[in-house]
């Protein structure tokens, strides 16, 4: 068999629906037989943080900032029509009725379709998260840098930047 | 048209009937037919676009009072 496609995708955003639109096309890549990878980078990176917990940093800086900050994939907001919560539970309660998958059913998806889930290191270096595992959600494959994410999109047929 | 195996896709939409296709045509053997149930009007165009990616032959989609009957050949 030929050597299959590449599909890079760079997840900068933290936004619900910026992270269901990475999804979506990750897996119609993958279902597409499409070899993909995800790079979660800055606010990207709460998409991927596990829910539970709190997460540890240390510095005082970092520590307000991962307060504030928390992320998870059951706290990702809209980046527009918010209003405090109820636009974002409007959406999620739209997507439930129409049969759309959650961001959660969507990592686990992915990660079973063999999507590779890549957390950066230099934006857990900055904003102070320990590449620990429990750090990030056990789905997540492995941490790289730039050079990777370059590396792949440079073989990649598509790259996207969400 | 007379399919060997068939998907049920109805209430679903996009991505889903394609990321669900995609794990049903593993079941067939190749030659074989599948029928995908979808209602989702989007089945028209990424059904053709999935087979293009992946080698399977699409072999056309019929209109029902439900929605849409997509029909594949699994060519390899």
């Amino acid at each position: 068999m030929a050597e299959r496609e590449k599909l890079t995708i760079a997840v900068l955003s933290g936004d619900l629906e910026r992270a269901l639109a990475a999804f979506m096309l990750a897996i119609t890549g993958a279902a597409m037989g499409m070899e993909v990878s995800v790079f979660f980078t800055f606010w990207g990176l709460n998409i991927i943080k596990r829910n539970e917990g709190s997460i540890k940093s240390r510095g005082i800086m970092r520590k307000m900032l991962n307060l504030i900050n928390r992320g998870g994939s059951k706290r990702l907001k809209l980046s527009k029509r918010n209003m405090f919560g109820l636009g974002t539970w409007m959406m999620k309660r739209l997507m439930k009725d129409t049969n759309m998958p959650s961001i959660d059913e969507y990592i686990t998806m992915a990660h079973q379709m063999g999507v590779k889930l890549v957390a950066c290191t230099t934006t857990c270096g900055v904003m102070g998260l320990s590449p620990e595992k429990d750090t990030f959600r056990s789905e997540v494959d492995s941490l790289a840098g730039a050079g990777y994410f370059l590396g792949e999109a440079r073989e990649s047929k598509v790259t996207l930047f969400i | 048209m007379k399919a060997d195996q068939s998907l049920d896709c109805i209430g679903l939409y996009c991505p889903m009937p394609i990321v669900k296709t995609a794990e049903k045509i593993k079941e067939l053997r190749q030659g074989e037919v599948l029928e995908v149930a979808a209602d989702d009007i989007g089945i028209k165009q990424d059904m053709p676009a999935w087979c293009h990616a992946t080698g399977n032959e699409f072999l056309g989609v019929e209109e029902e009072a439900r929605g849409y009957k997509v029909y594949i050949r699994k060519s390899k």
